[in-house]
């Protein structure tokens, strides 16, 4: 758990919020993160951020399913328990082809998603904060931390240069905690730890 | 906007209206967050009698045997498989929308993806129900699964097609969950951040995860869609593909044919078309979302409802061909006494079949016919009783009357609990359906969102601007945009 100070900002549309990125970042200021109410094309370059290996992952998966469903059929009908059906071959790996197959796509589908809650941190019952309500609706939100270094004052200035409108400074948890939404539990948070605070 | 996402100002606009991003969550999010209508009250009353005469068919079922249906030695499938082989077609349509139109980055998906998917998901549920059910010692329905038991332990034949069923219709439905949900995570969020009562705060807070819509997140969400689109492309076909298998590697005339797999792949995107059509034309009526699911979409979905239909029909007629080219007695009986003799006694399913499937929907070659609602309707309702006679006339007729005339059965027809049971199956998808179209946005807005600028409208008007400037100097600048 940790409190750290933010400079939040609001952009109304992306084709602002691009150019600001660029700026921001070329002025050396640290973008926590940018929260979206849809997926932007070109918006994780623009921050920065390396690719996603979540499908390398699926890969994996994938791989594995294959690997499970060919070990237990062989395992089942070559030794465990050999079945005379008609006198076909024990080992018949043309027939086990459709089990092999559903059993690639779910351990991958399954795999993936669970990969993708873990990382994303998302669970039900997990709470975050994401400093602006609209950021889901039509709000472009960009949160810029305050190190120790960061003049609050200029870089408030800048951000209203760039287009951002409603800027504001906050402390926010950075983490995730177990809380519901209708409840505001973030205050008592804030209040017992207020040493984290520079 | 980079130079692959142009589109010609030629294609009409898929957001009608001139919406902005907060006019679009308004629009969507209004019928989650209003009271339901009377009308709402009405058909979920309806579905959920349904559901409980479909309840009680299935305890009268299991209390005195599968006896309390119609099926005998001869036919041993009648209405149950029927309309399990029904309902997993219809599902088919969901995973097409959702998972090979993203695939092909056909935009026009956007506004009728989310409940395409939720209808696979509540019409797999429904198709589920028909094996279990007719296990009669339902309490053994576990023995299906590969698991260590007392008994040797003695496995589950992994070279049977039913057993093949088991792990695709489980695989689907699970996958199509996970697809489903994690599309609807953001617009999960997206309720739970307009929410103003505590319970609808509390709730879309659980249900949403967490999200926050995070660049990062954005960017695994994306790549996640993208995979699972890809394996859920594979898997729709491998699905109706196993079905067909149920029939195709036995040795029934009738059945054992090599152009089951396709023929039933698009038999079941063409019937769960239908079913897309049947309900959307009523959401975007009753949910007031017209300038979402436009006529555009209608339109589109008549093109892909004629293409499959046209498949389907030449499937029939190659059927018949190979059967009297293959100059066995027992095809031949099969296909032209059996079925296409309308004097025989199932003639008529089979005409019924022919008509709703093959003829009425040749309507949609008529563009006017194409984007006019009543006539879609009509058609979308004529071609799921079709597709349905399709399954019957498959199952009961290449069966009635087999190699051994003494075993020919009488005349099948299904008992109250049979009918009752189907009519229940109704009951549980529209439940669902009335629950999610009250629950959850019916469209994905994000999703919308995202092809605003591109689709809507305002955009598309702007367009005569772009469309002014040379191709280089286009590329130029949009290209350096972002990047």
């Amino acid at each position: 758990m940790s409190v750290k100070k933010f400079i939040v900002t609001s952009f109304d549309d992306e084709e602002i919020l691009f150019p600001a990125i660029r700026q921001v970042r070329k002025s050396g200021y640290k973008i926590h993160d940018v929260y979206t109410p849809f997926p932007i094309h070109g918006l994780d370059k623009a921050m920065g951020l390396r690719d996603t290996s979540l499908h390398t992952a699926g890969f994996v998966y994938a791989i594995m399913g294959t690997a499970t469903a060919l070990a237990f059929m062989t395992w089942i009908f070559t030794t465990d328990w050999p079945m005379n059906i008609g006198g076909k071959p024990h080992f018949a790996l043309p027939a086990w082809i459709p089990i092999t197959f559903e059993l690639t796509v779910l351990f991958s589908a399954v795999g993936m998603v669970l990969t993708f809650c873990y990382l994303c941190q998302l669970a039900p019952f997990v709470k975050k904060d994401h400093f602006r309500l609209r950021s889901t609706d039509d709000l472009f939100v960009m949160a810029i931390e305050c190190t120790t270094k960061t003049n609050e004052e200029q870089a408030i200035a800048f951000l209203a240069q760039l287009g951002g409108k409603d800027i504001t400074v906050e402390m926010k948890e950075t983490e995730w905690w177990l809380g519901r939404y209708d409840k505001d539990d973030r205050h008592t948070l804030i209040k017992t730890e207020p040493e984290i605070i520079h | 906007m980079s130079l692959l996402r142009y589109e010609s100002q030629v294609r009409p606009p898929l957001v009608e209206g001139h919406k902005d991003y907060h006019q679009i969550t308004e629009d969507i999010c209004r019928p989650v967050e209003a009271a339901p209508s009377l009308l709402w009250w009405i058909g979920f009353g309806i579905s959920v009698i349904l559901l409980l005469f479909g309840v009680f068919s299935v305890y009268m079922e299991v209390t005195y045997g599968v006896g309390q249906w119609n099926l005998n030695k001869t036919i041993g499938w009648g209405w149950d498989i029927t309309n399990f082989v029904w309902w997993v077609g219809i599902g088919h349509a969901g995973t097409l929308i959702s998972a090979i139109l993203l695939l092909f980055r056909q935009g026009w998906r956007t506004g009728v993806n989310r409940a395409a998917e939720a209808m696979t998901i509540f019409a797999v549920m429904c198709a589920g129900q028909f094996p279990i059910w007719h296990m009669g010692r339902v309490w053994m329905a576990f023995f299906v699964m590969p698991y260590p038991n007392t008994r040797g332990p003695l496995w589950v034949n992994f070279n049977s097609p039913l057993l093949w069923d088991v792990f695709a219709i489980s695989t689907y439905f699970t996958v199509s969950l996970l697809f489903w949900y994690s599309g609807l995570l953001p617009d999960l969020a997206t309720l739970r951040d307009r929410a103003r009562k505590k319970w609808r705060k509390h709730m879309y807070g659980v249900l949403s995860f967490g999200w926050t819509g995070s660049t990062k997140h954005w960017q695994r969400h994306e790549s996640l869609s993208l995979v699972l689109a890809g394996l859920a492309t594979p898997l729709v076909l491998s699905v109706h593909t196993i079905v067909s298998f149920d029939f195709a590697t036995s040795v029934v005339p009738g059945w054992h044919t090599t152009i089951f797999p396709p023929y039933f792949v698009a038999g079941a995107i063409f019937s769960g078309f239908a079913m897309v059509q049947t309900l959307l034309l009523v959401t975007r009526k009753v949910l007031n979302l017209q300038e979402y699911i436009t006529i555009e979409h209608i339109e589109v979905m008549n093109k892909v409802i004629i293409l499959t239909g046209s498949i389907v029909g030449i499937a029939y007629l190659t059927e018949l061909f190979m059967a009297w080219y293959s100059a066995v007695q027992y095809e031949e009986f099969a296909f032209f006494e059996n079925r296409a003799n309308i004097l025989s006694p199932y003639g008529w399913a089979y005409y019924i079949m022919m008509s709703c499937n093959v003829v009425f929907p040749q309507i949609f070659w008529f563009r006017k016919m194409r984007r006019n609602l009543y006539v879609t309707f009509f058609l979308s309702i004529l071609v799921n009783i079709g597709m349905w006679f399709e399954r019957f006339v498959i199952i009961v007729t290449s069966v009635y009357r087999d190699y051994l005339p003494s075993a020919w059965s009488t005349y099948y027809t299904p008992t109250i609990w049979e009918v009752g049971f189907f009519l229940g199956t109704f009951g549980l998808f529209f439940t669902c359906y009335f629950l999610f179209s009250k629950f959850f946005p019916v469209i994905a807005i994000a999703e919308i969102k995202h092809i605003l600028k591109k689709n809507g409208e305002s955009y598309k008007e702007n367009m005569d601007e772009i469309e002014k400037v040379s191709v280089e100097e286009f590329a130029d600048h949009h290209v350096d945009k972002h990047h």
